[in-house]
């Protein structure tokens, strides 16, 4: 263990970078947040995540398993959640995370993101900031070391859990109320003046696979009945 | 009988540091399975070897009396060993448990735990490994776990064998860990012999596993993924597959880093220390924690102050506090239970660099003998 701060930022780190914990990188507890190896508030966090989102190329959301399927109470509320954010960041798209079965000969990456070579989806869409929400911890972290080796995304985590030392900002036991912070968070951004990376570009982009399939985004979340 | 029915769910902090406890003297077998009585087990799976097997077959009347509940005899450690991987990844609580050549059997199955992430509970009996056979207590088998990428403890006596393994459960299925707990004692020097032992009542037990917050999905065919289809073949040839194989081999030692918050919580620090100030250290896990106590007391009898560090976690290695431990020692002694010194491997890699202290070689005893408190005193006074 380094006697040094380890800072987690954007990559290429290199062939095999350590794991962030390994190098004193510790989680933040219930009500902080970490920003690059640094334990903050969870109001700074949250303002990281937005100021990133809001101003690197091709911001993409990356939902897994957790909540692509309404597998049980509260993922319905928190999938419509992170839509929610999702509208509010000019250009964003959304690739989703739905298993974590090696995908071969090869993935599309305009399809899916795999825990496998989540790079190439990153590389391909020439990605440089990402939400993971809904993704298992051991494949989210995995990922997240593989991303920060080999590219430049800034990678955000609303995690269910406790957290995620290899993302460059990490919320943790995120649920629905995390998620609509920061779409408040971007909201006030905008309002303060921070003029979005693709501010000319309305709603969701959909990848070419994505149009391929659907022809336009059609679906729509349904009303949360609380 | 359905005895579990009738237990009360409590904290883990609650059931280990608050509620009121009663004294009894027992053995070390005895200890482990009261600890499993109170630990909401799901599923236990036995395969019988000298001296773990006295611990399985009470565990196996704690089924029969309705405090877990599966329970059966595996046709082997390999089938042991597997069939807990399974239960684990079902979501339920699980532990097993194994001696000596048992635990080397098994070791494939055993190494391949952390990387599925699987929660469960293992103690571990320790017995001699080597040829010629014999079932007498020897930790050499720690050796192996050392690099297993399990979590290990190593207790000193029939409480710790109480405390760690009820602990255990509740390191193990936090999500940031989600790895295996082996819990480890010296065989017949713990199992058999009694000790006295501080209880929490009966009538409580650990809350259940929540299996959906852990690291991983577990087999759920209502609920995608399924994980039966979670760990298809990543090493499928290719430049990326080898990166995730390295990325996951280093979760697991990110694992272990986390888990050193839960220990520290649950079994109250990775060391002990007696005497810190002194110039003469005794660094000891297990078995040789308790014959260095005494070494220690008569050491001061006849006038001379030497401390003991007690090593509680062997994975994760108390690392940080080791050093500081030992940034004043000038002479540090090792005693083991085995003739390889695992242990003073482990502390002279960690103190390399960090400390002045001249690291005997020793003193070690293996296949069965006792640890007699005057080899630990020679050594602490060697003839020059």
């Amino acid at each position: 263990m380094s006697s040094k701060q380890y800072h987690v930022v954007p990559g290429p780190e290199g062939l095999l970078p350590p794991a962030a914990a390994c190098c004193g990188v510790v989680l933040p507890e219930k009500g902080e947040g970490l920003v690059e190896g640094v334990i903050r508030t969870e109001g700074d966090t949250l303002e990281v995540m937005a100021r990133q989102l809001l101003t690197r190329q091709n911001p993409t959301i990356f939902p897994g398993p957790l909540v692509l399927w309404a597998w049980r109470e509260g993922v319905q509320e928190k999938a419509t959640s992170v839509l929610e954010l999702a509208r509010e960041i000019p250009g964003v798209r959304i690739i989703p995370m739905p298993d974590y079965r090696p995908i071969y000969p090869k993935i599309d990456p305009e399809a899916v993101i795999n825990p496998c070579h989540p790079n190439l989806t990153i590389s391909h869409n020439k990605i440089e900031v990402c939400v993971f929400v809904g993704v298992h911890c051991h494949f989210a972290n995995i990922t997240l070391k593989m991303i920060r080796a080999g590219t430049n995304c800034y990678t955000i985590t609303l995690c269910h859990d406790a957290g995620h030392e290899d993302s460059m900002a990490s919320l943790p036991f995120a649920d629905a109320n995390q998620v609509r912070a920061l779409t408040e968070a971007v909201r006030r951004l905008k309002r303060e003046g921070l003029r979005p990376r693709y501010a000319d570009t309305l709603g969701i982009q959909l990848t070419g696979a994505q149009e391929t399939l659907s022809q336009g985004l059609s679906w729509q979340p349904a009303p949360v009945t609380r | 009988m359905d005895n579990t029915a009738k237990q009360r769910v409590v904290t883990p902090d609650y059931l280990l540091f608050e509620a009121p406890r009663t004294k009894a003297f027992i053995t070390g077998s005895e200890a482990a399975s009261e600890a499993v009585r109170r630990a909401n087990v799901d599923i236990a799976i036995a395969y019988p070897i000298t001296p773990q097997s006295e611990t399985m077959q009470r565990v196996g009347d704690l089924y029969a009396e309705g405090y877990i509940k599966d329970y059966y005899r595996a046709e082997d450690e390999v089938g042991a060993f597997s069939a807990i991987s399974g239960a684990s990844r079902t979501g339920v609580r699980c532990m097993t448990a194994s001696s000596g050549p048992g635990l080397m059997r098994g070791l494939e199955t055993i190494a391949s735990w952390p990387g599925h992430r699987l929660p469960l509970v293992f103690l571990i009996m320790c017995r001699v490994i080597n040829a010629p056979l014999s079932i007498q207590p020897d930790n050499l088998e720690l050796d192996y776990m050392l690099t297993s990428g399990n979590i290990l403890l190593h207790g000193e006596n029939q409480q710790d064998f109480f405390d760690y393994t009820l602990a255990g459960f509740a390191i193990s299925e936090k999500c940031e860990v989600t790895l295996p707990v082996a819990v480890a004692v010296d065989g017949f020097f713990v199992t058999h012999a009694r000790g006295w032992v501080e209880m929490p009542s009966a009538e409580l037990k650990l809350p259940p596993r929540d299996c959906y917050s852990e690291a991983v999905p577990m087999i759920d065919n209502e609920n995608p993924p399924v994980r039966i289809a979670r760990d298809a073949p990543i090493q499928k040839s290719n430049f990326i597959s080898y990166q995730m194989h390295a990325a996951w081999q280093q979760e697991i030692h990110a694992a272990h880093e986390r888990s050193r918050k839960w220990v520290t919580r649950y079994i109250g620090g990775l060391i002990e220390v007696v005497n810190p100030d002194a110039e003469t250290m005794i660094v000891a896990s297990g078995s040789a924690v308790s014959q260095s106590r005494e070494a220690l007391r008569q050491a001061e009898e006849m006038g001379q102050r030497v401390g003991l560090i007690k090593v509680k976690s062997l994975r994760p290695f108390p690392t940080t506090e080791l050093r500081a431990a030992c940034r004043h020692a000038k002479r540090i002694i090792i005693p083991e239970f085995n003739c390889i010194g695992w242990l003073n491997r482990e502390v002279r890699a960690t103190l390399y660099g960090h400390s002045q202290a001249v690291i005997a070689d020793g003193p070690r005893v293996y296949g069965g003998i006792t640890m007699p408190t005057e080899l630990i005193l020679e050594w602490l006074n060697p003839r020059e």
